[in-house]
C-alpha cells in the first residue's frame, strides 16, 4: 500500500468515472437541445419555449459539474503521470491543446450566450448559439476521444533520439481509425445517456399526473419530450450496438487480441469460439465456471466467420496479458447486456408511441423511470472495458502503466489527495442531486415563464 | 519554434491572470461590495456570462505545455502536488458556489455559496501568486529534472525551504491584493448604484496598498533571485514593463477617468509586471537551486511534433479571441440582477 501507483490508479479512475458522470449527458443532451430550439423558435408555441428551456436549465446544472470536475482531470494527466505526460507530451500534448484552445472556449463562451442572451440575442442567434454548443462539445468529445484512442492504438508517432514520442503524421493521429470508431460509439452512447434522462424524468412527470391530476402542468412538456427520446432513444441504441460497438469488438479483435481473450473469459485458442452469455471466469483454474454459451458467435464476431480461430489467454505472454480479467469481464458483459435490454425497451416505447397508447401505460412509464442508471453503467462499465483491457499498458505495447507514474510523488500525498476527492465529490454529488430533484420536482412551468415567454422577471430580494 | 512555445505559454497564462483575474477579484469582495440579494446577483450577473471561458485561458496553457514543454509541466505538477491540488480544489469550489447558486432558493444555501465564493476566490489567487513567487525563487530539480518540494519547511528562502516560504506567501498575499484591486475597477466599470460606489471605494483604499506591495516586491525580486538582475543587465529594454506597469498605476491615481479606462489601466499594470518577470526569466521556466540543470527552452518537445502544433494555434487564437469579442459585446453594457436570475 505504500506503492504509489495504486493510489495513483485509484485517484484516477475514481475522478474520471466521476467526471464521465456530466459530459457524457451533456454531449447527448446538446444534440437534443438544437432540436427543441430549433422547434420552439419556429412554433412560437410556449410549451415548446419552456420544454427547451427546461432541458436547457438540467444541461446548464450537468456543464457546471462537468466543468469543475473535468478541470481536475486535465492537471492529473502530469502531475500523477507525469513520467507518461512527459514522455508522450510530444504527441498527446497536441489534442489536449487543441481541446482547451477550442472546444473548451467554444462551448464556454456559447454557453454563456445561450443561458444569458435569450432576451438580448434574436432567435436566429440563440439558435446559433445552440448549435455553437453542440459543435463545442461533440468537439471536445473528439480530442479527448482521439487523446484515449492513441493510448489504445498508437498510431502516427515515431521516437525521438531521447527515446520520447516525436509525432510523425499528424492527420494519421488526428484520425487514427480506432479512434473515429470509438467516437461514434462514445457519441451515440452519449446521445442515448440523454434519451433515458429526457425519458424517466418525462415519465415521472406523467406517472405524477395520473396519480394526482391536480399535477398535470408538466403534462403537455412530458408528452412532447418523451416522443422526443423515444425516437432518438431508439436510433441511438441500435447504432451503440450496431454498426458502432461491433465495430468497435472487431477493433480490439484486430488490435488487443489479449485485450479481447480477457473480456470474454477465453483461457484457450481454438477454432470455432463461443460467446459467454453468462459466466463466472475462474483466473485460477483458468476456466469459465457454470457457462451458458453461444457456439461459434466470438469468431463471428470478431471476424465475420464462426469458424475463426481466436486466441485465448494462453497465447499470450503472462505480463502481456490484462490484470483484472474479472473485473474486465464483467464489465464487458454488462455493457452489451444492458445494450442489448435498452433496444428492446425503446422498441417497446415506440410501439406503444405509434399505437397512441404510451402516455397512458404505467407500467412503461414505470420502466422508464426506473431504468435511467442503465445508460450510466453501461457506459461506465465500456470505459473500464476499455480501460482495464488496455493493462499493463498506458499507451498499448509501448509504454508500461508501471513507469508512468510521478517519480517523486509518494504514496501518502496521492492518498491524501484521494480522500479529498472522495470528500469533496461526495458533498458535489449530494448537491447535485438535491438540486436536480428540485428542478425535477418544480417542472418546466415556472414563475419566469408563467409571466410571458419573453420577460425574465427579477426575484424580489429577501428582506 | 521553442521561443514560441514560451510565449504562447506565457501569453495565455498572462489572459488567464487579466481576465479570471477580474471575476476572481469580484468573488473575493463579493459580501463586501454586495449587502442583498439583488446586489450579489448583480455582482454575479457581472461575471456570469465570462468567468468560466476566463478560466478556460489556465486549461489552454496547461495544454500548450503538455505540446510544447511536457517535461516542465509534467515536473513543475507533480513537484508541486499538494500545492497544484488545493488549486484545483479552489476552482472547484469557486465553480461551484457560482454556479449552484442560482439553482437553489433557500436564503441560508446561497449564503453559504457566497462565502464560499469569496474564501474559493482568496484561496486560488493566494496559491497562484505563491506559485508565481517559487517559479521566480526556483525550485530543487534533480539530475533527471524532477523536484519535489513539501507545502512548508523553514519559511526562509533556500534550499530547506518548502512551496510556502516568506518570499512566496508575500508575492501570494500581493496578487490577492492586486487582483481584489483589479476586480472592484471591473465592477465599477459592470455594475451601477451601490455596487459600484463600494467597489469604487474599495478600488481606493487598495490602490495604496498595492503601491507598496509592488514596491517592496520590486525589490525583494532582486535580493530572491540575481539572475533576474543579470537579466536586467544584459537586457536593459526589459525596464520598459516596470515603466509600463508603473503608468499603469498612476493612471489610477487620476481622480477623472471612466470606469473602463481604469479598469484597462489595470490590465496594463498586472500584463505589464508578468511581462516583465517572463522576459527576465527567459529561456528560463523553472529555475534550479538543486544540482540538476536550469528547466528551459532546450526541454521542448521534438521538432516535428512543434511543427504540427504551431500551425493549429495561428488558427486557434484569432478564432478565440473572436468568441471574446463577441461575449463582451454582447454584454456590453452594465449588468443587472436580472440577468443573474436562472433565466434558466
Ligand atoms: C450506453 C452505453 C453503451 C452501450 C449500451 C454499449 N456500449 Fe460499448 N462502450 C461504451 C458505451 C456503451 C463507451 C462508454 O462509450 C465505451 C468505453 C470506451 C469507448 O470507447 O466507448 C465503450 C467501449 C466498447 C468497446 C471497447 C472496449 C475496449 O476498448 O477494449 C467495445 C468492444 C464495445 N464497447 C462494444 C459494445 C457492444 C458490442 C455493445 C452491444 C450492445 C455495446 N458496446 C454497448
Ligand atoms: C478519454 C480520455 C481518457 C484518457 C486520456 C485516459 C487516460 C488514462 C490514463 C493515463 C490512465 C492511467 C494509466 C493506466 O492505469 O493505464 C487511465 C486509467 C484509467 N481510466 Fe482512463 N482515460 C480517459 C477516459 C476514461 C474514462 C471516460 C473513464 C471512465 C469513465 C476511464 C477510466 C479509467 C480507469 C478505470 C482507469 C484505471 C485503470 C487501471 O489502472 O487499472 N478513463 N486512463
Ligand atoms: C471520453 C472521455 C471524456 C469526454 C467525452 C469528455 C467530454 C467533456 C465535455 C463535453 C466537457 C464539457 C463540459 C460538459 O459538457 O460537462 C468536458 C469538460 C472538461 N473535461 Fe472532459 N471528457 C472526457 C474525459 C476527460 C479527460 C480524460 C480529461 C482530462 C485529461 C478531461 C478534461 C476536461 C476539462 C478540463 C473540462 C472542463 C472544460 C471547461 O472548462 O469548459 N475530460 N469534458
Amino acid at each position: 500500500m505504500s506503492d504509489p501507483l495504486f493510489w495513483h490508479r485509484i485517484q484516477f479512475a475514481f475522478t474520471i468515472v466521476f467526471h464521465y458522470l456530466f459530459p457524457q449527458l451533456t454531449m447527448g443532451l446538446a444534440l437534443l437541445l438544437v432540436i427543441l430550439w430549433r422547434r420552439a423558435h419556429r412554433s412560437e408555441d410556449a410549451i415548446d419555449r419552456e420544454t427547451a428551456r427546461f432541458w436547457t436549465k438540467v444541461f446548464g446544472l450537468n456543464f457546471a459539474l462537468g466543468v469543475v470536475t473535468g478541470i481536475p482531470m486535465e492537471f492529473q494527466l502530469a502531475a500523477n503521470w507525469g513520467a507518461f505526460a512527459r514522455w508522450s507530451g510530444g504527441v498527446v500534448g497536441q489534442t489536449l491543446a487543441m481541446e482547451g484552445l477550442f472546444a473548451f472556449m467554444l462551448e464556454s463562451a456559447f454557453l454563456g450566450l445561450l443561458v444569458f442572451g435569450e432576451k438580448r440575442l434574436s432567435k436566429r442567434m440563440h439558435f446559433a448559439a445552440s448549435c455553437a454548443l453542440f459543435v463545442g462539445s461533440w468537439l471536445s468529445g473528439y480530442f479527448i476521444v482521439t487523446t484515449n484512442a492513441f493510448l489504445q492504438h498508437p498510431v502516427g508517432h515515431a521516437f525521438a533520439a531521447n527515446g520520447r514520442l516525436r509525432m510523425a503524421s499528424f492527420p494519421t493521429f488526428l484520425f487514427n481509425p480506432w479512434g473515429l470508431v470509438q467516437y461514434a460509439h462514445t457519441m451515440v452512447a452519449s446521445v442515448v445517456t440523454a434519451s433515458f434522462v429526457v425519458a424517466a424524468i418525462s415519465a415521472l412527470w406523467l406517472l405524477r399526473a395520473s396519480t394526482a391530476p391536480e399535477d398535470s402542468r408538466a403534462r403537455p412538456h412530458a408528452e412532447r419530450s418523451l416522443a422526443l427520446a423515444a425516437h432518438v432513444g431508439l436510433i441511438a441504441s441500435i447504432l451503440v450496438a450496431f454498426p458502432t460497438g461491433d465495430l468497435h469488438a472487431k477493433m480490439v479483435a484486430k488490435h488487443q487480441p489479449a485485450t479481447l481473450a480477457a473480456m470474454e473469459g477465453r483461457f484457450e485458442s481454438g477454432a470455432a469460439a463461443p460467446l459467454a452469455l453468462i459466466g463466472q471466469p475462474n483466473v485460477k483454474e483458468k476456466r469459465l465456471d457454470n457457462p451458458i454459451v453461444l457456439p461459434g458467435a466470438l469468431s463471428f464476431l470478431a471476424y465475420g466467420t464462426f469458424h475463426a480461430d481466436v486466441p485465448g489467454l494462453d497465447a499470450f505472454p503472462e505480463n502481456e496479458r490484462p490484470t483484472n480479467i474479472e473485473a474486465l469481464y464483467y464489465a464487458f458483459h454488462l455493457m452489451a447486456g444492458i445494450g442489448t435490454l435498452q433496444i428492446g425497451l425503446f422498441a417497446l416505447t415506440n410501439l406503444l408511441l405509434w399505437r397512441k397508447r404510451l402516455f397512458q401505460t404505467t407500467s412503461i412509464l414505470w420502466a422508464h423511470l426506473l431504468a435511467f442508471p442503465a445508460p450510466y453503467i453501461a457506459t461506465t462499465a465500456g470505459w473500464m472495458t476499455a480501460e482495464l483491457g488496455r493493462q499493463p499498458w498506458i499507451v498499448y505495447g509501448l509504454f508500461r502503466t508501471a513507469d508512468g507514474a510521478s517519480p517523486k510523488v509518494h504514496a501518502g500525498s496521492t492518498l491524501f489527495t484521494l480522500l479529498g476527492f472522495c470528500g469533496l465529490y461526495f458533498v458535489l454529488g449530494l448537491a447535485f442531486l438535491y438540486l436536480l430533484f428540485k428542478m425535477i420536482n418544480h417542472g418546466p412551468v415556472g414563475p419566469a415563464a408563467s409571466r410571458g415567454a419573453e420577460t425574465i422577471a427579477p426575484e424580489v430580494p429577501h428582506a | 519554434m521553442r521561443e514560441l512555445g514560451f510565449f504562447l505559454a506565457v501569453s495565455f497564462l498572462a489572459a488567464f491572470a487579466l481576465l479570471d483575474g477580474f471575476d476572481l477579484g469580484a468573488g473575493m469582495l463579493h459580501r463586501i461590495v454586495a449587502r442583498d440579494e439583488r446586489e450579489r446577483r448583480t455582482v454575479l450577473a457581472a461575471i456570469g456570462p465570462y468567468w468560466d471561458a476566463n478560466e478556460v485561458w489556465l486549461l489552454a496553457a496547461g495544454g500548450v505545455l503538455f505540446a510544447f514543454y511536457p517535461a516542465v509541466l509534467a515536473a513543475g505538477l507533480s513537484g508541486f502536488y499538494l500545492a497544484i491540488f488545493l488549486l484545483v480544489w479552489g476552482l472547484i469550489l469557486r465553480g461551484i458556489s457560482i454556479e449552484l447558486r442560482h439553482h437553489g432558493d433557500e436564503p441560508l444555501f446561497k449564503s453559504f455559496l457566497d462565502s464560499l465564493f469569496v474564501l474559493a476566490s482568496t484561496g486560488i489567487a493566494l496559491v497562484l501568486g505563491a506559485a508565481l513567487g517559487n517559479i521566480i525563487r526556483g525550485v530543487p530539480l534533480d539530475a533527471d529534472g524532477w523536484f519535489a518540494l513539501p507545502l512548508f519547511g523553514t519559511f526562509w528562502p533556500g534550499p530547506q525551504s518548502g512551496t510556502l516560504d516568506i518570499y512566496t506567501i508575500s508575492v501570494g498575499l500581493f496578487t490577492v491584493a492586486a487582483l481584489a484591486h483589479h476586480g472592484a475597477h471591473f465592477l465599477v466599470w459592470k455594475t451601477e448604484g451601490a455596487v459600484a460606489t463600494r467597489s469604487a471605494r474599495l478600488a481606493t483604499l487598495l490602490l495604496p496598498v498595492v503601491v507598496v506591495g509592488a514596491i517592496a516586491l520590486f525589490g525583494a525580486t532582486f535580493i530572491v533571485q540575481p539572475a533576474l538582475q543579470q537579466a536586467f543587465w544584459s537586457r536593459p529594454w526589459i525596464v520598459l514593463f516596470p515603466l509600463f506597469a508603473a503608468a499603469g498605476l498612476g493612471v489610477l491615481f487620476r481622480k477623472a477617468g471612466s470606469p473602463l479606462g481604469k479598469f484597462l489601466a489595470s490590465n496594463v499594470f498586472l500584463g505589464a509586471s508578468l511581462a516583465g518577470i517572463a522576459a527576465g526569466l527567459f529561456p528560463v521556466f523553472l529555475r534550479s537551486t538543486g544540482e540538476g540543470p536550469n528547466l528551459d527552452l532546450s526541454m521542448a518537445a521534438p521538432p516535428e511534433s512543434l511543427a504540427a502544433i504551431a500551425p493549429v494555434f495561428l488558427v486557434g487564437i484569432p478564432l478565440a479571441m473572436f468568441w471574446f469579442a463577441m461575449l463582451f459585446r454582447i454584454h456590453r453594457g452594465k449588468a443587472h440582477a436580472a440577468e443573474g436570475h436562472d433565466g434558466y
